[in-house]
């Protein structure tokens, strides 16, 4: 009778010192698994955003310069067929956890990025453009654009590490095994060292 | 206590002891895993070495002398009784080098200038020796201070005079079509640019017209003046001198109130305790410049 109520008592014991490890350990970061992720989702959010901007942007950049340089059919049609592509590859709802649509993503959008850079080039021959006030506010609005687009790829990028991180490490591995194990590993990316620069305006060389 | 007594205390503490060393345990590795990420992160953000934000203007590079200090100095604290947002001048030496863009996202984030929630801050970055100019415009303000807006702050009113070596006039003159810009009024910025592009000569229409008007003044009062002491008998000219008027002799020239602008900028000078960039963040927008 005695060993047997001893036994219960140790049992309940022992329940009760795992609960409060377990809330003690909580301060430790329990909840960072979810707000690290969501926060990385923004982020992605943004870096969509920015594309979309920058794609928005791509028509009226084309008008003005055909208007001025109808001969340089080819390097237009270029960007328009990557602006298409770009817009046509559709981005599945979990993207940020499926590294193939991401790689596909960012390579029609390499692909566009590189097609407006050869358009601003193919430009600075033709001063009667570059000196037009619509091109030079298009030329601004752009360079912005491809700015923003670099701060939020750098943003998401760290986003995306401190979260993996967080489900690697320790209090986070366990809390990923405990509650999260559908959480995955989000998809990062590079940035290829040509388009770490924004394409730049030298005001420099333009005369008044 | 006996040693009996001891031991039986002994085994019977044992699995309660047991528990308490393993939660210890846990806590204590819970806490030391925990400071690890954190160690990693700082690892990654390898920023370059900023500036203290000891004020509005930052002249690390010494492009500012305590006159234009004060004058821009007025300016922004005006700007930011009005509308809270902040508008900070840094130069710095180098930049370390980092692209112009990328070092003055960074330092604009770091600094957190701007009200949080609302992120209006802008800050003017301007680096002689690596011949770089930025505007960097807070998320809140990308609207009103357009990438298209900052550009021709740049091109018109900064690259011009820093092209001369006047590097006080380029910041003065951007510091002025920004708070424009931001106070709304805009269409003032876009005139002074097209007039600018239209003439090189320096001087402003409206300044010459209010020259005139006050020369046509003071013209007129001396020749009232002459008029009246002509008509005037010697005689009786002593005699009004002495009986003294009531009223103003128009002789006295009132100095008009256009020409005393800088002596409204006088008080601002210090500041008694700017706290600081208020929490706002930055996502890229603005343009930048080189000469």
């Amino acid at each position: 009778m005695q060993t047997a109520l001893r036994t219960r008592a140790h049992g309940f014991l022992a329940v009760l010192t795992v609960a409060l490890s377990a809330a003690l350990l909580a301060g430790c970061g329990i909840n960072n698994i979810p707000s690290y992720e969501n926060q990385a989702k923004a982020a992605w959010s943004e870096v969509l955003n920015q594309y979309k901007r920058r794609t928005d942007l791509i028509p009226n950049l084309v008008e003005t310069v055909k208007g001025f340089a109808e001969q340089e059919r080819k390097v237009l049609t270029d960007v328009i067929e990557a602006r298409a592509k770009a817009t046509g590859v559709q981005l599945p709802a979990d993207a940020v956890t499926n590294p193939e649509a991401m790689k596909k993503f960012m390579d029609a959008q390499g692909q566009l990025g590189s097609a407006l850079r050869q358009l601003l080039l193919v430009v600075e021959r033709y001063p009667d453009i570059k000196s037009g006030q619509n091109f030079l506010a298009l030329q601004s609005q752009i360079e912005g654009t491809e700015n923003r687009i670099a701060v939020a790829r750098r943003d998401y990028i760290e986003a995306v590490r401190r979260y993996n991180t967080e489900l690697v490490t320790f209090p986070g591995r366990l809390w990923k095994w405990a509650m999260y194990g559908a959480n995955k590993e989000m998809a990062t990316f590079d940035i290829p060292a040509a388009e770490t620069t924004a394409p730049k305006v030298d005001f420099g060389t333009r005369k008044p | 206590m006996s040693r009996d007594a001891t031991a039986r205390w002994a085994l019977r503490m044992r699995g309660p002891a047991f528990a308490v060393a393993m939660v210890l345990t846990g806590v204590i590795a819970g806490v030391l895993f925990a400071a690890l990420p954190a160690g990693l992160a700082i690892a990654q953000l390898s920023n370059p070495r900023f500036p203290a934000l000891t004020g509005r203007i930052v002249d690390g590079a010494g492009l500012l002398n305590a006159q234009d200090r004060a004058e821009i100095e007025a300016r922004l604290k005006a700007l930011e009784g009005k509308a809270t947002d902040q508008l900070v001048v840094v130069t710095v030496r180098s930049l370390e080098g980092y692209a112009v863009e990328d070092y003055a996202i960074r330092l604009a984030r770091h600094w957190k200038i701007g009200q949080q929630g609302t992120n209006n801050g802008v800050v003017l970055l301007v680096a002689p020796n690596d011949r770089k100019v930025r505007i960097e415009v807070g998320r809140g303000l990308e609207g009103q201070l357009t990438d298209a807006m900052s550009a021709l702050i740049v091109a018109n009113a900064i690259l011009p005079a820093f092209r001369r070596g006047e590097f006080a006039t380029g910041i003065k003159a951007g510091v002025r079509d920004i708070t424009d810009v931001l106070l709304g009024d805009a269409e003032a910025v876009r005139q002074r640019a097209a007039r600018l592009k239209s003439r090189d000569s320096g001087l402003d229409p409206v300044a010459v017209m209010i020259l005139l008007f006050w020369l046509a003044v003071v013209g007129f009062i001396v020749y009232a003046h002459i008029q009246q002491a002509r008509s005037m008998p010697a005689g009786a000219g002593r005699r009004i001198r002495r009986s003294g008027r009531g009223r103003d002799d128009p002789g006295i020239i009132i100095i008009p109130g256009g020409f005393g602008g800088s002596g409204n900028w006088g008080g601002g000078g210090s500041d008694g305790g700017w706290s600081g960039g208020g929490g706002g963040d930055f996502g890229g927008g603005g343009s930048s410049g080189s000469w």
